[in-house]
């Protein structure tokens, strides 16, 4: 309703524009405005949801810029940009194209303000309120209207402008633009454990406590597109690649050592709810290695992956629990394997009555029973014996120590949860490349020239069932314990969705991809705590991006990785861009 | 004794009946060809071999056993391999890769045995890698091991499904359309390296085939069938003058005009009578 009405004038404008130029393509003309409507449209969409309002309270460049500005500089500068694409122009024309398109999302800005001076839309709009125009105006009331609209003239002229930029200027800049991004948000992960170490000082110097210092944002700057200029010139990743097989361990084996000294005081650095976030994340890393089975190596979709994680979690319940539904009191090292045991039963127990079933079937087979699982923890019939939705309480910790110990609490569960998502991917590694691997894999490609080659469809198909199963019943035990207790409540159908999205992000049959895409889509949601009410708005638009930008995930398997360089031809690789150059 | 026998062999789809009661046998170590016009049956029967299709009627023994009942991949294990008209490579794998998982069967190591990565299991897979690029080496793909079978030329990709199911070790191969979409050169080519593998493995192989000098030129015995029912078989002298034969492919009335020349039977669907030296479009 609104978008409409605030972008009126900007359709007024655009039969003067055509009119003034006429010596202009039509059709070219009409791309700017339409552009600059959508732009519009977006940054609206930005105000309106309370996304600038909210992000606002977060610095990006302490003093200088918040998120929420930053999002909205960043919608205007991307209208501009995308309004002067791939357009052959003069350079006066490209920055005033520029200007035109960002000018026109301003304009709709401009006019939210004057229209929120006259009058109240709080009651359809809540987050139209005087903060937004305050934020809108650089708190200068409506007599500051003018300044969205020049704002975005002014960033819609810049993004033309760098149109004229050369290809390598440009991308050297979007990689300094990107860094500064990243490190603003997270510069208080940065900050917090190197004012433990000597270099505290650069620490206050360089980072806010959230944010970036204006120091810090030079610095990263330049810093970044130095070494994006760097890496240009020398292609540090072939001279590395180029080097033999001896010298190449030599320079791997410190950072990788490194890496895992790192990784081990991790938790004394950044507190424990980092450790706790890590933690979670590791827990999705385990099942999604073992999604990773059953879809991306066996092709088989599983929507229900969710009820062997509940199994494993209530396995371990059970056996360990000191409180009223527990039946052993088992360590929770003797309840692990049977945990692991009995997800696989449960594994072969789901592939059975589905072996023949294929796509789009399978999904709504498997969800079902992933739902029939959790109707079943919570239910009365199963009430006597799982506890319901009360649930079971009173999981013991792995290792008993006494509680103001380095080993209390989520470190004790990091570590745990840490050193089971390393042996699963061990074992899934292993896999891969075996025998059976390979019997997924062309089961995946082709089901009946599987069989027809002499690979046993049950056995295989029953097979990836299991073992998917108990990785993720491994993920469940570990849960178990890091929570300390097990409720039908935290059995959805959401765990499952985002275990298959993470592998969809992270790249289908690729070990690595796994990792990255349960840091992207699990860790960084559980960081950015506080803007969770837009978690699956973002969630969305990242799934969305990544189906149109990189459809093979972002850490492909080596496979997927090689028929992108042999067949594709038209996209050349971004060995600068990508963390594959590692 | 023959490696396979078919015996009055029924397929029927709805109320069409494919192979109709089709009895068919081929010599162990022999080279045989199917030929027959579009929807003949060829590559139904093909499929009621490999375990495709459950026939309706008759009975198929492969080596003493009958095989009509079982699952495709126990006929695999039997020692029958096949090739598709449309080659059904797995895509996203790499050449060598294909050729690995054709040698499924022969591998022994368990899924515990390579988590653990046992001695037995890294032997085991010692022996796959060799035997897989003596197999590309065999079929001229020696370099293009670790190329995606999807970004093979497609001759190389036709000469990787052989391999491929080569690597099951069988006894019996069936190639359905060897040459297909190739040209004369490339089928020339094709026909000797099926020679060639009769010759150096002794492997029976069964054929489909449009491509009438190849088909002529290495098969000893051709079956003609017609509308799912055999209506010649024999040599190839006898097949091209067979009547018979030159009235299904031709049409009533064109017997007694082109019966002498080799290449008088047109590939495929062409109606007109002369030489077919170009490549044959692939029937359905």
């Amino acid at each position: 309703m609104t978008v409409t009405s605030a972008g009126m004038p900007a359709t007024g404008a655009a039969p003067s524009a055509n009119g003034a130029a006429p010596a202009m393509p039509v059709s070219f003309q009409r791309r700017v405005i339409r552009t600059g409507l959508l732009g519009a449209v977006i940054a609206l969409y930005l105000c309106m949801v309370g996304i600038v309002p909210i992000f606002n309270a977060r610095p990006l460049v302490q003093g200088v810029i918040s998120l929420g500005q930053a999002a909205l500089i960043l919608s205007l500068f991307a209208t501009g940009f995308v309004a002067t694409r791939r357009v052959a122009e003069s350079s006066g024309r490209l920055i005033a194209d520029g200007a035109i398109a960002g000018g026109l999302s301003g304009v709709a800005l401009s006019a939210l303000v004057l229209l929120g001076s006259v009058v109240d839309v709080r009651a359809f709009l809540p987050n139209a309120s005087p903060v937004l125009y305050g934020i809108l105006t650089f708190n200068l009331g409506t007599i500051g209207f003018w300044i969205p609209m020049a704002a975005g003239a002014v960033l819609g002229g810049l993004a033309g402008a760098i149109g004229l930029a050369s290809p390598r200027m440009r991308r050297s800049l979007f990689v300094g633009l990107i860094s500064l991004f990243a490190l603003g948000l997270f510069a208080g992960l940065i900050r917090t454990p190197m004012l433990q170490l000597p270099v505290a000082e650069l620490a206050r110097l360089l980072f806010a406590s959230d944010g970036l210092t204006l120091i810090g944002a030079v610095v990263v700057l330049v810093a970044s597109v130095g070494l994006h200029h760097v890496q240009r010139t020398r292609r540090l990743d072939l001279q590395f690649a180029a080097l033999p097989p001896s010298r190449r361990r030599r320079i791997q084996v410190p950072l990788i050592a490194l890496a895992a000294v790192m990784i081990l005081v991790l938790p004394q650095g950044l507190g424990s709810f980092f450790a706790q976030v890590i933690a979670i994340v590791a827990l999705y890393v385990m099942m999604g290695l073992g999604l990773n089975i059953t879809l991306g190596l066996a092709g088989l979709l599983d929507l229900g992956f969710v009820a062997f994680f509940a199994v494993g979690a209530y396995t371990v319940g059970l056996l360990t629990s000191t409180a009223e539904f527990g039946i052993a009191q088992w360590p929770f090292w003797a309840a692990v394997p049977v945990a692991v045991i009995v997800a696989m039963v449960f594994g072969a127990f789901l592939g059975l009555p589905i072996l023949s079933i294929r796509g789009d079937y399978l999904a709504i087979a498997t969800m079902g029973f992933g739902e029939i699982i959790r109707i079943l923890a919570g239910s009365d019939l199963l009430k006597p014996i799982l506890g319901g939705p009360r649930g079971i309480i009173n999981i013991p910790k792995p290792i008993e120590v006494p509680p103001d110990s380095f080993l209390a609490g989520p470190n004790q569960i990091y570590y745990i949860a840490l050193i089971g998502a390393a042996l699963i991917a061990f074992v899934a590694w292993r896999l891969r490349g075996s025998r059976l691997g390979r019997a997924w894999i062309a089961i995946r490609e082709d089901e009946d020239v599987a069989e027809a080659i002499g690979i046993n469809l049950i056995q295989t198909k029953i097979l990836a069932y299991m073992l998917g199963a108990a990785f993720a019943g491994l993920g469940g035990a570990v849960f178990a314990a890091l929570v300390g207790s097990i409720f039908a409540s935290s059995i959805q159908l959401m765990v499952s969705i985002n275990v298959a999205s993470l592998i969809i992000v992270g790249g289908m049959g690729s070990i690595p991809g796994v990792i990255v895409g349960a840091i992207f889509l699990i860790g960084l949601p559980e960081l950015f705590r506080e803007f969770s009410e837009y978690r699956f708005l973002f969630y969305g638009i990242a799934l969305i991006a990544m189906m149109q930008l990189r459809p093979e995930g972002l850490l492909p398997s080596k496979i997927v990785r090689r028929e992108f360089q042999h067949g594709g031809g038209d996209e050349p690789p971004e060995s600068s861009a990508s963390p594959l150059a590692l | 004794m023959p490696l396979l026998t078919a015996t009055a062999v029924t397929k029927k789809f709805g109320g069409l009946t494919a192979v109709n009661n089709l009895d068919f046998e081929i010599e162990q170590g022999s080279i045989a060809s199917l030929i027959g016009p579009n929807g003949a049956g060829k590559t139904t029967f093909f499929n009621c071999i490999a375990g495709f299709y459950q026939i309706e009627a008759g009975q198929i023994v492969f080596d003493g056993q009958p095989i009509q009942r079982l699952r495709r991949d126990q006929i695999a294990h039997l020692g029958i391999s096949r090739t598709y008209q449309n080659i059904r490579l797995f895509a996203n794998m790499t050449a060598m890769e294909n050729i690995l998982v054709g040698q499924h069967y022969h591998l022994r190591s368990s899924w515990i045995g390579a988590v653990l990565g046992t001695k037995g299991v890294r032997e085991d897979e010692g022996r796959a890698h060799r035997e897989a690029r003596r197999l590309l080496r065999f079929v001229g793909l020696q370099n293009k091991g670790d190329l995606l079978a999807s970004n093979l030329p497609y001759g190389d990709q036709r000469r990787l499904e052989v391999a491929r199911a080569l690597a099951n070790k069988p006894r019996l191969l069936l190639l359905d359309e060897p040459t297909a979409g190739m040209n004369p050169a490339e089928s020339q080519q094709m026909t000797e390296f099926i020679r060639h593998l009769r010759d150096e493995l002794g492997t029976t192989i069964l054929l489909i085939e449009h491509e009438m000098r190849v088909v002529m030129g290495i098969s000893e015995k051709i079956t003609v069938l017609h509308y799912g029912q055999k209506i010649a078989e024999g040599t190839p002298i006898q097949i091209q003058t067979d009547p018979l034969v030159i009235e299904a492919y031709l049409g009533r009335g064109s017997a007694g005009t082109a019966g002498h020349e080799a290449t008088a039977i047109p590939a495929v669907e062409a109606t007109q009578g002369g030489a077919s030296a170009g490549p044959t479009p692939a029937s359905a």
